[in-house]
């Protein structure tokens, strides 16, 4: 089992979901975050000041996602997130250790 | 209205009714009640601008953590204020101070001993004339609040307020418009751009650089932290000030209709002045600064409201937008001072722009009413518009300091502490906060 996390601009979310969904993920856990990469911040001006904001607002995208699947995922989102231009994001994977579902003790790639 | 104050308030008009039509001169002590509807309109207008219009536009341009802080002086200035001005203010403005008189008023009225419900002054009754000035004594130091916002203590403010509305406004007040010195001068300050604008934005300045940076300026970012705040704050004021501007005339006639007028067009010509200013020399158009260009106009227009034609109007605007933007965005700069929400870039330059070419403008050649009692040429009404100007600058800045001097040694210091100053003026001063989210 793995953990897919991308990064991704935050008007590209639905298009991620569905995606997604085409493929048959069944859930996702969604956090707005902040952070830079190289797109790095913006500046903002207020009456001649001027401010770099450092941090710009992202989407992170969470998937916990059977072995077989992993390949598929990262392409999808990959095509979903893409603009082509400098601040698309991340994805990361990770080796996922365990899964429980709560409700039913269930455990393992059953309760993915 | 004594005649005297009547004269060198509108010089022009007084001159004319006297050569023209002698009966109308006696006219001018009966009740009007079409002026006095309007009157009683104006000065609403006119504290609509303090509360909440100004209180917004303030509040919009401090950090979250001093929201409360700039709302809360500028409706405490409001409310005292009005008291003051009952007390001795209205008294030292506008009533004869005798062997003072060309200095200060005197303290006949103390108390508003005298004004009834049967006092006039010109067409409207004495209440309503003293009530729409003490709108003015009102927003004059509220205007100020945002040189020193985010750092002076409030028991010290309020200390500063009640001491500078006796020392500096009362007295120039009566300078312009009480029958003091400047009007025999022949100043042309139709609503205030001297008395008013000029006099807090010098004081404001003074007292920002009295206090000192606040902690963290300007290597920290201070961000506005609520434009939507500062925008509707900046639309109550564009219209309050037709109060301001309109209700100056003191009566509902052709002046105060070209007075509305002017004050429309120079005031748009600001707001894209400055919008445009902005837009070729960093890239964009801003809210802050759309909003900023039309105080500016606002400022600019008030001394000649009275006197200039629409193209003066036009020229003022445009001159004002251009000038205060470059006054809040670099003169601040290249001197270093914490005018935190640019009283000074604002109301002092777009007060001085407005005081000078309202006395180029207010010749007949260029469109205008006419120059002021006494100034046969551009020139000499130039002169004598400088000599306001100066005076004021003068005068205020001095005693501003001198008054701050005092209050900082009774209450200890002018400046919040700096772990307050930290925690932000809405806690450490207020116990209170404005968002609870």
């Amino acid at each position: 089992m793995k953990l897919v996390s991308a990064i991704i601009k935050p008007f590209k979310l639905d298009d991620v979901r569905e995606a997604l969904s085409e493929i048959g993920v069944t859930g996702i856990t969604v956090v707005e975050v902040k952070g830079f990469g190289r797109q790095k911040g913006h500046t903002e001006l207020y009456r001649g000041a001027e401010y770099v904001v450092d941090f710009l607002p992202k989407i992170k995208v969470e998937a916990a996602v059977d072995d077989a699947l992993v390949d598929q995922v990262i392409d999808s989102i990959s095509a979903a997130a893409k603009t082509g231009k400098i601040g698309d994001g991340k994805i990361f994977v990770y080796d996922l250790n365990q899964v429980i579902r709560i409700r039913t003790g269930e455990t393992g790639p059953e309760a993915l | 209205m004594t005649f005297s104050s009547l004269g060198a308030r509108r010089p022009l008009l007084a001159a004319l009714i006297l050569a023209v039509a002698p009966s109308l001169a006696m006219a001018e002590d009966t009740l009007s009640s079409g002026d006095t509807a309007w009157m009683l309109t104006a000065t609403a207008l006119v504290l609509f601008m303090t509360i909440p219009g100004l209180a917004l536009f303030y509040a919009g341009m401090v950090r979250s953590k001093n929201v409360l802080s700039v709302l809360m002086q500028c409706f405490a200035i409001t409310a005292l204020m009005t008291i003051l001005w009952m007390v001795f203010g209205y008294s030292m403005a506008f009533e004869d101070g005798g062997g003072l008189n060309a200095f200060v008023g005197g303290l006949g009225k103390a108390f508003l001993a005298g004004v009834g419900v049967d006092s006039l002054s010109g067409t409207i009754p004495e209440t309503v004339f003293m009530t729409f000035q003490m709108t003015f004594a009102i927003i004059t130091p509220a205007l100020m609040v945002g040189a020193f916002a985010e750092r002076m203590k409030f028991s010290s403010m309020l200390l500063f307020m009640a001491i500078w509305l006796f020392v500096v406004y009362a007295p120039v007040c009566h300078w312009v418009w009480g029958g003091g010195w400047l009007g025999g001068w022949g100043v042309l300050d139709f609503a205030g751009g001297t008395v008013v604008h000029i006099n807090a934005g010098i004081a404001g300045l003074v007292t920002a650089i009295v206090l000192g940076k606040r902690k963290g300026y300007p290597t920290t970012a201070m961000p506005p932290h609520n434009l939507s705040l500062t925008l509707v704050g900046a639309s109550m004021l564009w219209v309050g000030w037709f109060g301001f501007n309109a209700g100056s005339e003191l009566a509902a006639d052709g002046v105060a209709g070209m007075a509305m007028a002017v004050t429309q067009i120079a005031t748009a010509a600001a707001a894209l002045g400055w919008m445009f200013s902005e837009w070729l020399s960093h890239g964009k158009p801003s809210v802050l600064g759309i909003a900023s260009g039309a105080v500016a106009g606002l400022v600019a227009i008030t001394p000649a409201s009275g006197s200039v034609g629409p193209m003066g109007a036009l020229v003022i605007g445009v001159v004002a937008g251009i000038g205060c933007f470059f006054a809040a965005t670099r003169l601040k700069r290249a001197f270093g001072y914490d005018d935190s929400l640019d009283v000074f870039g604002v109301h002092a330059v777009g007060g001085i722009i407005g005081a000078m070419l309202t006395g180029i403008f207010s010749a007949s050649a260029f469109g205008g009413a006419g120059l002021g009692d006494g100034n046969n040429t551009v020139f000499a009404q130039l002169v004598a518009q400088a000599v306001g100007v100066i005076a004021t600058l003068i005068y205020s800045g001095v005693a501003t300091v001198v008054i701050l001097k005092i209050v900082g040694s009774v209450t200890g210091g002018l400046r919040v502490t700096e772990e307050e100053e930290e925690i932000g003026l809405d806690l450490s001063c207020h116990d209170e906060r404005g968002y609870i989210i």
